[in-house]
């Protein structure tokens, strides 16, 4: 395999890991501002569905990936009623509107199946696609994937350096004492919630009008990511960063699979494919090892200096995730 | 800043929590507020510091009248409220708690604001990093922090809520300096308590509550009996110490050692007798809360030996544990003692351990309104356990209690709860050792140590002193060898017993 395959390969894998990075890390700011949004599978289906319904009727990829965003929002917004208005459970309204949402989009999609339409084109930028390595892989892309590169660094400086990122984080960890000073829950975790969707949302037009362009009903294949994305949240500790990486990660077990199969023939084809889930299980478990008491018991054996290094960089790796997800906030 | 409360009612339901109560707290003034639980105090405070507007009444603040919508109109205002349960969120560090709410640019200052985070807390000689995380401090330090949270806000009267319950003595101390010396520059303080010996020790003046009222206002000298009388409508009496004479040996710790992430403890010795009450007595996370869950089975032994009645039990579980009779309380009733959604007569069918498929609920019933009625507690079979009051929960979990134990473990007995619940849950306490069960505890209510043990076990950052008879030991040097001072003696005397033993 020559050098430039390799890359290309490479490219592919940031490439195709934008949907469910744009998908966790929408997710992600929902759930930091105490709000799980479980409809994720099924709006990703619905919004790629009518993101290329939009983006062919209108001849316009904008539209799509406008008409994505706002089935994303939407969706979302029933959730964040539900559950910050009326008060029910995030988890039941949101399984229902994963089905819900699923159906839909088989039912409404029907008479634009299998039809050809528009898609992102390849937008390489000038002068910095020749830089040998990094050239081909960042900056040989459609629009949408440097999108997802922004949005790694601009929500994890949101969260993490600023002060309405702060309030987020306090929303969703004590939203008892957030009130207590100043800050509007009920609204807040509106706004995140239907942000988040709207973010996700972008996740269904970058399959429908870009990986895997068009739409095919149920054997799109895009059944399941809503699910991975869901769980890719979890694993990247609700941080923007650790969430593409996990993103990243799971684009790129795909890919070894699929590269695995033809270099080796004697290993069933379904092993490669199942593979990247039980990886990602163990490094789940790796990445949360701080957790354990076995773990801290051994800490405590060793001397001072290592290990508070270790301390430090297990309490670095895992992730508690915001203390109030999923509860509703009753002022007392 | 003067702050005057006028003729403020609140209603839940038929319950008038503030039944038209006045009150006026000049500036550069200590005023205690004191009453039981379910007096009226909390809420008030909350009306006060915007948590919940009154039915009626008025808020006039420096002659002005306010209407006080949230709590971040009242900081606004200049009125901080440290809650009992410190508003901060765990997992951030301090400095991010500290600008978490605070108004400025987008992207916080956070140089400036660590610098004037150090320079306030230079000022009160609190030792706080604001480059750790806030989960790694004690309650006294997450109160230090509020504090100066509050202040770097530029709050001019703070609201203190049970500040004390739960902290150290040398972190009580200084507490009470900085409540003092902010005072002294002109700070209004109200200092919200049960605990008559905190008023008495702080305050300018205080006022007591009941059942919604505000029955007398007292300024010092205090008379304790008169505001013990005004809180409770009588006089309670203090229970005398009696010594039940003790039996065998129950438990038996030999050469115990103990770890956890934050500290060692090294070849802990003790035997525990039947009839007898053991006080664990040290800052919180000094190696109390371990030790009392290794003689639980709730937390292995590195080395040494756990005994129950001369059965080795180390390194076997909490069920084996509790089939040789042995009964653990933990600290956080509802958390990890009782099950909230369940009813008290739930609680206790499920205590009972009964076999069968199916519920007898008419007998249930009949156990249920038995036991309620011998521990007194104030609520019906079918009240959910959370409904009912921290002083009534701690009744239910000693009803739940099964009849015959060898060893009663417990944390913090009766934190939170009022004088009479006290003395109601330790009358229980004793009852049972008189009936020979032996009693292991901790506190960090120094009197309370003092006051029920037959001996005291101190700990300090993993240190544990032999133990000492409670009733050659005074408050002060309990309060020193908590605070790390005048070990030296007990170290003398083991290098003795060392070189002696070396000598055989």
């Amino acid at each position: 395999m020559s050098v430039d395959i390799l890359l290309l390969g490479l490219a592919g894998v940031l490439a195709s890991a934008g949907p469910v990075i744009f998908a966790a890390i929408g997710e992600a700011i929902s759930e930091r501002a105490g709000v799980i949004n479980l409809s994720m599978n099924g709006m990703i289906l619905l919004s790629a569905m009518g993101g290329f319904a939009a983006a062919l009727a209108t001849g316009s990829v904008v539209a799509g990936f406008a008409a994505g965003a706002a089935i994303g929002g939407a969706v979302a917004a029933v959730v964040a009623f539900s559950s910050i208005t009326l008060k029910q459970s995030q988890v039941a309204v949101g399984f229902v509107l994963t089905l819900l949402c699923r159906d839909l989009s088989y039912f409404l999609g029907n008479p634009i199946m299998g039809q050809p339409g528009p898609r992102i084109s390849m937008a390489p930028i000038p002068l910095l696609e020749g830089i040998p390595v990094l050239g081909p892989l960042f900056f040989r892309q459609d629009a949408m994937t440097y999108l997802s590169f922004v949005l790694i660094a601009a929500a994890w400086l949101f969260i993490y350096r600023t002060r309405p990122g702060l309030v987020l984080r306090g929303v969703g960890e004590k939203p008892a004492a957030a009130y207590a000073r100043g800050a509007n829950v009920g609204g807040l975790r509106y706004l995140y919630t239907i942000l988040g969707g709207a973010i996700a949302g972008l996740a269904g037009p970058m399959y429908s009008l870009s990986i895997k362009a068009g739409w095919k009903g149920t054997i799109s294949g895009l059944d399941g990511i809503g699910w991975i994305a869901l769980a890719i949240t979890i694993f990247g500790g609700w941080s923007p960063i650790k969430v593409a990486l996990g993103a990243y990660l799971f684009a790129f077990l795909q890919w070894l699979g699929l590269v695995l199969q033809s270099a080796l023939p004697g290993v069933p084809s379904q092993v490669l494919q199942v593979a990247p889930f039980p990886l990602m299980i163990l490094t789940l478990l790796f990445v949360n090892l701080g957790n354990a008491e076995w773990v801290s018991n051994a800490l405590a054996r060793l001397p001072e200096k290592p290990r508070r290094a270790l301390a430090r960089l297990l309490r670095a790796m895992n992730a508690k995730p915001p203390a109030a997800l999923g509860t509703p906030f009753e002022k007392d | 800043m003067l702050i005057e409360l006028r003729d403020i009612c609140k209603t839940f339901g038929p319950v008038r929590a503030n039944a038209g109560i006045s009150l006026a707290v000049p500036p550069a003034s200590v005023l205690g507020i004191l009453g039981e639980n379910g007096a009226g105090k909390s809420t008030l405070m909350k009306i006060l510091s915007g948590f919940q507007p009154p039915d009626s009444g008025s808020i006039i603040i420096d002659g002005e009248a306010a209407t006080i919508r949230s709590p971040a109109d009242a900081l606004a205002r200049g009125i901080g409220m440290l809650h009992q349960d410190p508003l901060d969120f765990p997992p951030l560090r301090l400095i991010d708690d500290l600008i978490l709410g605070s108004r400025g640019p987008l992207r916080p200052d956070r140089k400036k604001a660590a610098r004037e985070f150090r320079e306030l807390a230079v000022r009160f000689d609190f030792d706080l990093d604001h480059e750790a995380y806030v989960d790694s401090l004690t309650v006294g330090e997450r109160q230090q922090l509020e504090i100066l949270r509050l202040l770097w806000l530029g709050a001019r009267a703070l609201i203190l809520d049970e500040p004390t319950t739960g902290i150290s003595l040398p972190q009580k101390q200084k507490l009470f300096a900085t409540i003092r010396l902010l005072a002294d520059e002109g700070m209004t303080v109200l200092f919200v308590s049960h605990k008559l010996e905190d008023v008495e020790s702080l305050c300018d003046r205080a006022v007591v509550l009941r059942q919604g009222a505000l029955v007398g206002s007292s300024e010092p000298p205090f008379d304790t009996k008169r505001l013990v009388e005004l809180m409770f409508g009588k006089e309670v009496p203090q229970t005398p110490r009696y010594k039940i004479p003790c039996g065998e040996t129950v438990l038996a710790a030999r050469g115990l050692c103990l770890e956890s992430l934050r500290l060692q403890i090294k070849d802990l010795d003790l035997e525990v007798y039947a009839g007898e009450v053991v006080g664990l007595a040290g800052m919180e996370g000094s190696g109390q809360a371990i030790f009392l869950a290794s003689c639980a089975g709730l937390e292995r032994a590195v080395a040494g030996s756990v005994c129950l009645d001369e059965t080795d039990m180390t390194s076997r579980s909490h069920h084996d544990f509790k089939r040789e009779g042995v009964a653990y309380l933990p600290a956080a009733r509802l958390e990890e003692g009782l099950v909230p959604g369940l009813s008290l007569e739930d609680h206790f069918i499920l205590a009972e351990g009964k076999r069968g498929l199916f519920i007898d609920r008419r007998e249930a019933e009949r156990e249920a309104v038995s036991r309620i009625a011998s521990y007194n507690i104030k609520g019906r079979p079918d009240s959910p356990v959370e409904s009912l009051s921290g002083g009534n929960q701690q009744r239910a979990l000693l009803a739940l209690l099964r009849d015959k134990l060898s060893l009663i473990l417990v944390e913090h007995p009766t934190r939170g709860l009022d004088i009479e619940s006290t003395i109601y849950i330790w009358s229980k306490l004793k009852e049972r050792c008189s009936q020979g069960t032996a009693i292991v505890f901790i506190s960090s209510d120094l009197d309370e140590i003092l006051q029920y043990s037959d001996r005291v076990l101190v700990f300090f950052a993993g240190r544990v002193s032999p133990p000492l008879s409670a009733e050659d030991l005074g408050v002060e040097e309990l309060g020193r060898l908590i605070g790390g001072k005048g070990w030296e003696r007990f170290e003398a005397s083991a290098t003795a017993e060392t070189a002696e033993a070396s000598h055989v």
